[in-house]
């Protein structure tokens, strides 16, 4: 170490200090005003944080492992960070996270984010993540001792803890009907009674292994569900897509009929979109795949339709272990606006999670699971009849027995008949 | 123990936060009532609801990782200029409301005083989302908030305008998990040398069968090292994922110059124009070299540039390389195409060019 006498028992951190430079808002110069002017407790973890920092930036290694730490009545929610290297850095030995769900949406009052801020200098480091993305607000950096009452002061703040380890996990939803036209359904109410109606399985882990809800508001899915959820609501809609002719006119006045022509016509994924020669636009909703390009660019001519709902697909992870995959279709539309409609998706959601508790192995994502065992056996599982649209394209091997393949079409007819009959009602 | 610990406080199971109370006042009058928005400049959207209602809202950089003097000036900034509320993105950005369109300069002004960049909108190099990295993770191979700092310099100016041909969405990963998910661009640790184990350990701090289970290629087995119970790994099938470390730390996956740092590039969540897809290898093997990580940055900012230059309006990373074609993307950004960009694992033959369609 160089140079301590000089400052006051600080360690040096050349490195980071070069991080400090540059435009961009700097974690670094954050973690000093917290060593420098935070709280007597804030100051020391923070001095010995920055200690173990520098030492991993100088080693290339990170020293924190972990552990078990709850709270009274909870099995999850805290990520224990103990140090290895305790012996030089011993202000910060206990470095854990409270993983805390914010409001649904991440909306905030200041007056929130100030007494958070004051509960996180009280128990905590003082060092906040909005958010991590699991999408909790993470809480970083509390001795074990701490962690109780950090909990309690959150808790009674109204808040509560999310999901770590083999159970349900802390959920995201897009800003959806709070600021966005293209928003399909109500996914505060749509997130809250999903997450809130299986507490439980988040606060006391005993899934096979972790299990994530995403709710986006349309195709845009700016929460990341499909890659990213092992279920995934996106909202949709199944009627036409709402024009306004006279907008359209406006938009190709201002940018040209060739930029038109360019960015919303050639990039419609299904070539439905024509352009008239008076500079208005026909849309052959049938071929329309609800993808939202064109809603995009011309945000104020064309909005989505009035018979909305949602898509859920299940199934979507990162790498480990199989590789990655991406949430498949399972139900291409259900309406989501009745009581009785939330109901159905908090029902079909205790089916899904049901089954992947029964049925998955040990440290296995519910899209490994439907991999493993064949989609025809997890549909049957979760009573979802086959549907086109949950492909790509038919089978293309024949290695598949058929002999039952007139009764599997007879059921396909009696429910495209039922169907059809419902729609004339 | 005292009688309070003997007696602790019932938690009160609350779950998912009402958002209602927290919402600005005309976010919640105007719920699920939005008619159009635009964006008068970077870093400002502006929705109209069908009630007639407006409002701005400005968007602002953070470090994510906040000290609690950033949130509490953050909070002033909120009670000064805009109404008290705020938000965040998926991307840890900062959202204001004000419903006057006056307001909206001044708020501007102020975030910038303070150092917060205003920006992240539309066809622009948004944040990078990211880990934990040496902060806080227990297996990271790098560290995430100064990989994101240095690259969030290097991209700057593509933050705080709209210039790009669509949106940018950059992740960093600390390892191989890819916690950071599918980006535009992808940063993310590669692991290149199988584990280090030590033997002395592994029967007291891991569960053995678990740890065979995990492997994803079936190269550890149990054995009995220097007379204790331990595990090996057939280091021909290795394929150095780092998947056995989290449940097994003695089989350390990381060293200061094996872990390196691949760059990834074409994943994008959004089904607009095309179906979501994932990131493809770019480079592999660049140096894990705190605290600027220059290789790592050189690159990003050489595909950023061609993309700049070369994609047609609201073509993403990966539509634009699927039109100009892989041989013209390496061509462009001066990488090489090697042995490992052809994929290896299950699926890779649907990964493989089975036409005759050739990009000269």
């Amino acid at each position: 170490m160089k140079d301590d006498s000089t400052n006051q028992g600080k360690h040096p951190t050349p490195l980071l200090d070069e991080l400090e430079g540059g435009k961009w808002p700097s974690f670094v110069t954050g973690l000093k005003r917290l060593r420098d002017q935070g709280t007597e407790s804030n100051q020391a973890i923070m001095n010995d944080l920055l200690g173990q920092l520098e030492h991993s930036y100088e080693e290339r290694l990170g020293f924190w492992k972990g552990g078990a730490i709850s709270v009274f009545g909870y099995g999850g929610g805290i990520i224990p960070r103990f140090s290895e290297v305790a012996d030089k850095y011993p202000a910060s030995k206990e470095f854990h996270t409270l993983r805390v769900m914010p409001p649904a949406g991440f909306h905030y009052t200041t007056d929130l984010l100030r007494k958070m801020a004051d509960i996180w200098e009280e128990h905590g480091s003082g060092l906040i993540a909005f958010h991590g993305q699991s999408g909790d607000i993470m809480f970083q950096g509390c001795s074990s001792e701490s962690v109780q009452p950090a909990f309690d002061a959150l808790n009674e703040l109204g808040f509560d803890l999310g999901g770590a380890g083999p159970a349900l996990r802390t959920a995201m939803s897009c800003v959806g009907h709070a600021r966005c036209e293209q928003s399909c359904y109500d996914e505060v109410r749509a997130h809250r009674t999903m997450i809130n109606a299986f507490l439980d399985e988040m606060h006391r882990p005993s899934l096979p292994y972790k299990f994530k809800f995403k709710f986006s508001g349309c195709a845009n899915d700016c929460v990341n569900a499909i890659h990213r959820a092992d279920f995934a609501v996106i909202g949709t809609w199944r009627d036409e897509i709402k024009i306004d002719q006279e907008k359209v006119k406006e938009h190709i006045a201002t940018v040209g009929r060739k930029y038109m022509i360019d960015t919303v016509v050639s990039m419609c994924p299904t070539r439905a979109i024509s352009l008239h020669d008076d500079d208005t636009i026909e849309i052959d909703n049938q071929s329309c795949v609800r993808c939202m390009h064109c809603i995009n660019v011309m945000t104020k001519a064309l909005s989505p339709g009035d018979d909305k709902g949602v898509s859920i697909l299940i199934g979507g992870k990162r790498s480990l272990k199989v590789g990655d995959l991406m949430g498949t279709m399972i139900i291409p539309f259900m309406k989501l606006e009745s009581d009785e409609d939330f109901e159905k998706l908090e029902e079909f959601g205790e089916t899904v999670i049901e089954f992947f508790a029964d049925n998955a192995l040990e440290h296995e994502r519910i899209g490994e699971t439907i991999d493993r065992i064949g989609l025809p056996a997890f549909l049957e599982a979760v009573g979802v009849d086959p549907d086109p649209n949950m492909v790509n394209h038919p089978r293309t091997s024949s290695y598949v027995r058929t002999d039952d393949f007139d009764i599997e079409a007879e059921k396909w007819f009696a429910r495209k008949a039922r169907e059809s009959q419902m729609s004339a009602e | 123990m005292n009688q309070q610990a003997d007696t602790p406080r019932m938690p009160d199971e609350v779950g998912v936060p009402d958002p209602f109370p927290y919402m600005h006042p005309t976010l919640k009058a105007n719920y699920g009532n939005w008619a159009w928005h635009d964006r008068p400049r970077p870093g400002v959207l502006h929705h109209v609801s069908k009630s007639g209602d407006e409002v701005w809202t400005v968007r602002a950089g953070t470090q994510r990782q906040m000290d609690v003097f950033t949130i509490r000036k953050l909070a002033d900034i909120g009670d000064e200029y805009a109404d008290g509320y705020v938000r965040f993105t998926t991307r840890s950005n900062i959202e204001y409301m004000v419903t006057d369109e006056s307001k909206v300069a001044p708020l501007i002004e102020k975030l910038e005083s303070e150092g917060f960049p205003v920006g992240g909108t539309g066809a622009s190099v948004s944040m990078i989302s990211h880990t934990q990295g040496w902060l806080h993770c227990d297996i990271p191979g790098t560290d995430a908030s100064g990989v994101v700092k240095s690259l969030m310099d290097v991209v700057y100016e593509e933050f705080v305008q709209e210039k790009m041909p669509n949106r940018v969405r950059i992740t960093t990963s600390c390892c191989q998990i890819n916690c950071g998910g599918q980006g535009d661009i992808a940063v993310n640790v590669q692991y290149t040398k199988p584990p280090r184990i030590n033997h002395d350990l592994v029967a007291n701090v891991c569960e053995r069968p678990a740890v065979v289970a995990r492997c994803p290629v079936a190269a550890i087995r149990p054995a009995m090292v220097n007379g204790k119970p331990s595990l090996e790994v057939d280091e021909k099938k290795c394929v150095a994922c780092g998947a056995c470390y989290p449940p097994c730390p003695p089989m350390q996956i990381n060293g200061k110059e094996e872990t390196r740092i691949a760059i990834w590039v074409g994943g994008k969540h959004s089904n607009a124009r095309s179906k979501p897809t994932f990131h493809k290898l770019a480079v592999a093997n660049l140096p894990n070299n705190p605290p600027h990580w220059p290789e790592v940055a050189a690159v990003v900012r050489k595909i950023v540039k061609t993309y700049k230059k070369d994609a047609k309006h609201w073509e993403r990373m990966g539509e634009w390389i699927e039109r100009i074609g892989w041989n013209r993307f390496f061509e462009k950004t001066g990488l090489a195409f090697t042995k490992h960009h052809l994929d290896t694992w299950t699926g890779a033959r649907k990964t493989m060019n089975m036409s005759a369609h050739v990009h000269f």
